[in-house]
């Protein structure tokens, strides 16, 4: 049952209501089936709209099962997959690029908890300052704003969106510099 | 050996009491003293009025009063509440173990305790305030898996413990208030060995904590929550030179800093280091700065290391060539588990965690057990959470480890085959039981018949604890157990067809364990109820999964979804909720 499901990846064709990089909670299913055990499936509400499909795409949710206590259960996050991709063990790497530096730099996003300790790595990483964020100005008090790449194709300013929803649709960082900065933030 | 014709065993009478009351101060395990005591009338009257050290691992199995009247010079008590199962929340919140009436019994005997360990025990703050101000001499507490109580209680035993030496808080829940606990230690306590705050979610006040570290000579072990952050390691460290035991909670530095050089510098200081564990949060780009002192290390703890993976985890393990004791989450993998193989020659105990418990991601499979079996000559503990195992792979372990002691295997689908031939592996677990004779605990998972049973009972005779899920394919499998583990003590089973049949089957047998556990098989209310009959001193306690359902409406045909049997000197215990009906 299991590696079936993984092969199918029917959750990256799922449609959902929801931002991206949001996990739709797992429904509060006391026991689902198991081939040779007497436990039943009790569906709420949630599954019957989804049907049985969602049941199978999910992992059996077993009470008990596995046998973790729930303090480490609640402590180590299990990475979700995102869509489309298997779990990136290894971490999200991303370039990070700044006008005028000779080369680019790589970041783990995973490494950070969010946008205030993002933006630490990366003023310490290339020496630079790069001022408050505000949602109606966007970075004020420096020269730099931090931008990136998301899935789209278009160029956003940091700080906009929810960490996770960025740390899923984020493909390339870069810093700009200077009059193109200024220009971000302002009303059209 | 004796005296001419005076018989070894009777040489001892000749000696005063005093004598023989001293000889007995050298026995310490539990297990010694408890059969010292019924060697004889004077012995056991001598060895009653010197234990100092007393386990009760069943809090229901007798009263508290009784504990203090038979041990008048009890100073350290280790209790256990909840059965074990209740770490997977296998039972409701309130279903008891709770130590209030123990640490009441204790301050009114006026005990002179000093030490307290708890496991799996409802611990509230009044307990605390209790225990802080009814025991002058108080040294030491150690909460396992505990929960029911606040940083307010411990502010309690911070303020008033003037003599303490360990506030150990082992995976706890821990209500945090947020308050002022650490800074309630007065400016007179400087005699902490043991701080183990790893488990608070809150913070802390830091300057607080570095002050006590700052006053604490004797400090050894330190364990810390992610509230304290990487920065404020350097100040630790240099106040703690001797420290043996270190947790980081938060290990988020910046590498291209000053501050950090500094820190680098510091820990490459702290040769005493054996043993470290933490790294909740982390930047994996800091980690370079723990490689020196992993050569020293016997114990070293990643399970709780989300963030560290890949090549970072790889080069850390490289350096433990010292290392006894090794727990990792799985995404080691099996290439990780060759290095620790080839790298970590002293390894004694492994644990692999499930970096995911959904079971999404790669892991670990049998690869990486057999070659932890091959290169490590010393292996005699394992937990190993997996994707996959194969008969093949167990013969294989079986053979090259024959040391185990535990062996726990947790396969996360849980009636999966063996991946390779889609047998069960009733074969791979009877190697297993076959050639480690000293196996004193096991856990089975995976697609399993009744003949794994049958080699178990038969091969198992060391075997104290033992754990059933998703197993068997009748009654016969529990029969065997029953019948062949002559030194079987707790057995927990869960979602296996085992009936009525063979509960009674083991009747006798029950009042030589400590406990049984059988959740989602296929015992009914009336196999319960004929055991209880015939058992008096064994307390059968039925937990209901529905609360609003009155005890009438069960027929006593009706399968019973959660049953915790116990052996018990004082009958049925008097704190139990509405959900636990003891038969």
């Amino acid at each position: 049952m299991g590696s079936y499901d993984k092969d199918l990846n029917l959750e990256a064709t799922e449609l959902r209501l929801g931002l991206p990089g949001t996990d739709q909670p797992e429904p509060t299913t006391n026991i689902i089936i198991h081939s040779n055990n007497k436990r039943s499936i009790h569906q709420t509400k949630e599954e019957d709209q989804e049907g049985a499909s969602k049941v199978a795409a999910s992992k059996a949710q077993i009470v008990g099962w596995p046998p973790i206590r729930s303090f480490r259960k609640n402590s180590v996050q299990p990475k979700k997959d995102r869509a489309g991709t298997e779990a990136d063990v290894s971490g999200i790497y991303v370039k990070v690029s700044m006008d005028g530096a000779p080369y680019l730099r790589k970041i783990d996003l995973n490494s950070y908890k969010g946008y205030d300790q993002l933006l630490v790595a990366i003023q310490s990483m290339f020496r630079i300052t790069i001022g408050r964020y505000s949602e109606r100005e966007g970075y004020s008090g420096s020269e730099h704003a931090p931008t990136y790449e998301d899935k789209d194709g278009d160029w956003m300013l940091v700080g906009d969106v929810p960490w996770e929803m960025f740390t899923t649709t984020c493909k390339r960082l870069r810093i700009m510099k200077g009059s193109e900065a200024r220009g971000l933030g302002c009303g059209v | 050996m004796g005296f001419g014709s005076i018989p070894s065993w009777e040489i001892m009478n000749y000696f005063p009491e005093e004598v023989v009351e001293h000889v007995f101060g050298f026995v310490s395990s539990h297990k010694d003293r408890n059969a010292i005591s019924l060697v004889c009338k004077s012995w056991h009257r001598i060895e009653r009025n010197s234990r100092a050290s007393v386990l009760v691992a069943n809090c229901y199995s007798i009263t508290p009063d009784r504990v203090i009247c038979r041990f008048p010079a009890l100073r350290s008590l280790t209790l256990k509440g909840k059965p074990h199962f209740a770490d997977f929340n296998l039972v409701p919140n309130d279903w008891g173990g709770h130590v209030y009436p123990w640490i009441d019994a204790l301050a009114r005997g006026r005990v002179n305790l000093e030490d307290l360990r708890l496991k799996r025990m409802v611990v509230t703050d009044q307990g605390l305030d209790l225990i802080s101000k009814a025991f002058g001499n108080f040294k030491s507490l150690v909460l396992v898996s505990c929960d029911g109580f606040s940083t307010d209680g411990l502010a309690a035993i911070a303020a008033n413990c003037r003599h303490l030496r360990e506030l150990d808080l082992q995976e706890s829940e821990v209500e945090d208030h947020r308050g002022q606990w650490l800074s309630c230690f007065p400016e007179s306590c400087t005699s902490l060995v043991t701080l183990n705050f790893a488990c608070l979610k809150g913070d802390v006040s830091l300057a607080a904590l570095e002050r006590l570290i700052a006053r604490s000579p004797n400090l050894r072990s330190l364990r810390m929550n992610q509230s304290v952050p990487a920065k404020a390691l350097e100040r630790i460290l240099a106040s703690s030179p001797r420290l043996l035991d270190l947790g980081i909670g938060s290990f988020l530095h910046d590498p291209d800093v000053e501050s950090f050089t500094k820190l680098q510098d510091r820990i490459q200081r702290c040769n005493s280091i054996r043993s470290l564990s933490g790294f909740l949060e982390v930047n994996p780009l800091c980690l370079p700065a723990i490689h020196p002192i992993c050569s020293n290390l016997t114990y070293l703890n990643l399970s709780y290391a989300a963030m560290i993976h890949g090549s970072e985890l790889i080069k850390i393990i490289r350096n433990c060539n010292k290392l006894e004791k090794l727990w990792i989450l799985d995404n080691i993998g099996d290439s990780g588990l060759g290095i620790v193989a080839s790298c970590c020659k002293e390894l004694q105990e492994l644990r692999v965690f499930p970096s995911d418990p959904d079971g999404f991601g790669t892991g670990v499979t049998e690869e990486g057990l057999v070659a932890i079996s091959i290169g490590c000559p010393k292996l005699n503990s394992i937990l190993y959470f997996c994707q996959q195992m194969t008969n093949a792979a167990l013969i294989t372990v079986a053979k090259n480890s024959p040391n185990f002691i535990r062996f726990r295997l947790c396969i996360l689908d849980p009636t999966k085959p063996d991946a390779v031939t889609m047998e069960p592996l009733d074969e791979g677990f009877g190697a297993i039981v076959r050639s480690c004779r000293n196996i004193r605990r096991l856990s089975l998972s995976g697609l399993l018949t009744d003949k794994v049973f049958f080699y178990i009972g038969m091969y198992a005779e060391n075997v104290e604890m033992l754990s059933v899920a998703f197993a068997g394919d009748s009654d016969k499998a529990m029969v065997s157990i029953l019948n062949g583990c002559k030194k079987l003590r707790k057995l927990e089973i869960m979602d296996s067809p085992f009936g009525d049949s063979a509960l009674l089957t083991g009747v006798r047998k029950y009042e030589t364990m400590r406990s049984l556990w059988m959740s989602s098989c296929d015992v009914t209310l009336a196999g319960c109820k004929a055991l209880a009959r015939e058992m008096p001193r064994l307390n059968v306690e039925i937990i209901h999964e529905d609360p609003h359902r009155m005890e009438g409406d069960d027929s006593d045909g009706h399968k019973v979804e959660k049953m915790f049997l116990y052996r018990s000197l004082v009958g049925p215990r008097s704190d139990a909720p509405e959900f636990v009906s003891t038969l």
